[in-house]
């Protein structure tokens, strides 16, 4: 854990917060810390309420329970799920409209719009209306907006989704950036790769927690050990095993030898979360099986 | 092509509102405009005045209504009933020859009234050849105050001012929300530290810039190019435009609101705006439309702007006679911008799920959004 800077909460997150949405509880129970200085990521499948947890975060959602500590409005940056600009506005006119509302004065706004835009590559095409910007540079547009009051708080959700590798990259830079400056960063990736840079991670699995804290810790959490095999193995071992890079991984949980031709090999954060959500799938399915 | 229909088929399914639209509608619309499509005068307001007025009240038979007999006023006071609308048609009496004058500002009215006046003049000269030729010396001379050509430029531009501001205001103003819903800004206008105030009216202002601008063009036309006159006060007429504007542009905003997407908004701002063309007495003189739908009439801001307007152009009627419409056009006003700002605000507060125990507008508040207690220190 590292000192918050002065001025700044030690923490933003959630304390057990559940939301349901008509029958469907959409987060169940989730703790959450975000620290300055640091970037934590929310990763999880589609439905896994990634989207629903950043949204509390960030002020647009009431959770039905539990607590939600953030920052005002003020010093919450957010980009929602899509870029969360307008596309008929151009990239200079989306970032001045951000910057007004947000109350930056205006020789700071030009000072921060051009650095970012400079940070970017943005500034070649400032007069552009964002909706004839490539998928890649109006992602980068939405992330910008979203930091160009220098909030505490910069929840941002997907905004490497569908974004080729360079310009993956280049956000990348902006959001370390934006937590070295200070600021606690929330990000949603599907990129188990992506979520490993992140100080701490968060795995959601259909509204509740998988798995939590650093990407290191995650791993060593993992129970049992994995091997590694060409074919999927037969039986009972076929519903552990995954495809992985043109080869079959399987997890045994209790540590046995390996059930096929390869040796163990060391699990990463892909790894780790995929047996965690493996792991709970059998145990439903085992509880299932037992109650009928 | 069979994949085709049955593709659409299935989307207009799931699109209710168009298939209710669809059905429906016509029918309503068919059944509202046919009792409402009437030119046909069946009563013309008429007060008489002036010594023989109870006598020249008693040969006017259909389709003139006498109002009121004062044997004691005069013409200045018969001017005043037309002008604040309480008739159409006056007969003014006196020692000599008779005069009937009519509003030409109620142009169907008028004509009607003309005709019935021929009509029984006709009948008197030919009952004054068979009795010995009085008669003749005894027709009124007819005076058309406010239109006396009966122009229908003259009382259509300032009714169609009224028409380009409800297209203005309701028809544009309503894709102005729904263009954030459907751009996927919206959620981030609810986060922003902007209030529901602020962002409602930064929505308005703009169009209401714009409606004011092309209400001068219209008005700046009409008089020039079409020769309308624009007799009253123009403060009055503009106090009346900024009203209608406010009721026009929160129908906008409150049809913005109920919409998911421009589709819809724009099905719903028509459905407001046709019956406002048709039934503000624009086109059919209100005491033409059926009782059965008059009554939606007096349900829509343009039938009272049209008052104010054609009342100020044509007539110069201050705005003491004016009150009603003033009034009504407050009231809905009113009651519009409640309902359209209430929608605005639940719009903009953070969503609270459905069947929760979170209270709806706890989280916008700084710091700490939550079901349970606050978090003691939270605020920056």
């Amino acid at each position: 854990m590292t000192t918050p800077s002065a001025g700044r909460r030690d923490w933003w997150g959630t304390d057990d917060v559940s939301v349901r949405f008509g029958s469907t509880l959409a987060l169940d129970h989730v703790w959450f810390r975000a620290e300055p200085g640091q970037v934590s990521a929310v990763v999880g499948g589609d439905g896994a309420g990634r989207t629903t947890l950043l949204r509390c975060l960030a002020g647009a959602l009431a959770p039905t329970s539990g607590q939600v500590r953030r920052p005002g409005p003020l010093a919450t940056g957010y980009l929602s799920a899509g870029s969360g600009t307008y596309p008929d506005l151009s990239v200079a006119e989306n970032l001045a409209f951000r910057a007004a509302a947000y109350r930056v004065p205006p020789e700071t706004a030009r000072q921060r719009t051009a650095e970012l835009l400079a940070r970017t590559g943005l500034d070649k095409v400032t007069g552009r209306l964002a909706g004839q910007l490539s998928g890649g540079m109006r992602q980068k547009l939405g992330v910008i907006a979203a930091m160009v009051h220098s909030p505490d708080l910069l929840v941002l959700d997907e905004p490497t989704t569908g974004v080729d590798p360079v310009s993956r990259a280049d956000l990348w830079l902006l959001i370390t950036r934006a937590a070295a400056d200070g600021a606690a960063v929330v990000i949603a990736t599907s990129y188990l790769d992506e979520a490993e840079r992140a100080r701490h991670v968060l795995v959601l699995d259909a509204g509740s927690e998988l798995a939590s804290g650093t990407a290191d810790q995650i791993v060593a959490a993992m129970q049992g050990t994995l091997t590694v095999t060409s074919t999927r193995p037969a039986g009972e071992a076929g519903r552990r095993a995954w495809r992985r890079e043109g080869r079959w991984r399987v997890w045994n949980p209790d540590s046995a030898p390996s059930a096929g031709d390869g040796g163990t090999v060391r699990p990463d954060l892909q790894d780790a979360v995929t047996v965690a959500a493996l792991a709970r799938e059998l145990a439903r399915s085992g509880a299932e099986g037992e109650s009928r | 092509m069979w994949a085709m229909i049955v593709k659409e088929f299935r989307q207009l399914r799931r699109d209710r509102r168009t298939l209710a639209m669809m059905i429906v509608m016509p029918v309503v619309l068919l059944i509202v405009f046919g009792y409402a499509a009437s030119f046909d005068v069946t009563t013309i307001p008429t007060v008489a005045v002036g010594p023989q007025a109870s006598q020249a009240a008693h040969l006017l038979g259909k389709p003139f209504d006498v109002v009121d007999v004062q044997p004691s006023q005069d013409r200045a006071w018969a001017e005043e009933q037309l002008r604040d609308g309480h008739a159409a048609v006056a007969v003014v009496t006196g020692n000599g020859q008779s005069e009937v004058l009519i509003d030409g500002s109620q142009i169907f009215i008028a004509k009607a009234a003309i005709a019935s006046l021929s009509a029984i003049a006709a009948k008197a000269v030919a009952s004054g050849a068979a009795t010995g030729g009085q008669a003749a010396a005894a027709a009124p001379k007819v005076t058309v105050l406010y239109n006396p050509d009966l122009t229908t430029s003259d009382i259509m531009i300032p009714g169609l001012a009224g028409v380009v501001l409800v297209f203005v205001g309701t028809i544009i103003t309503s894709l102005g929300v729904v263009r954030e819903r459907q751009s996927g800004t919206l959620e981030q206008l609810a986060v922003m530290p902007l209030k529901p105030r602020d962002v409602f009216l930064g929505k308005i202002v703009p169009y209401f810039a714009v409606a004011t601008l092309d209400l001068a063009i219209v008005v700046g036309v009409g008089v020039t190019l079409f020769g309308v006159p624009f007799i009253g006060s123009v403060p009055v007429f503009a106090l009346g435009a900024l009203l209608f504007l406010f009721v026009t542009l929160g129908i906008g905003i409150l049809i913005s609101s109920v919409s998911e997407n421009q589709g819809q908004a724009i099905q719903l701002a028509f459905m407001v705006t046709l019956p406002q063309v048709l039934l503000s007495g624009l086109i059919f003189p209100l005491s033409s439309i059926a009782i059965g739908v008059r009554w939606i009439s007096y349900l829509l801001p343009l039938t009272y702007f049209n008052e104010i307007s054609r009342g100020v152009m044509l007539r110069a009627e201050p705005l003491t006679s004016l009150w009603q419409p003033f009034l009504f056009l407050a009231l809905l006003g009113a009651i519009v911008f409640t309902l359209a700002s209430l929608r605005f605000r639940s719009y903009l507060a953070p969503a609270a799920p459905r069947g929760g125990a979170g209270s709806p507008h706890s989280a916008p508040s700084p710091a700490t959004s939550a079901a349970g207690a606050p978090a003691p220190g939270t605020a920056r």
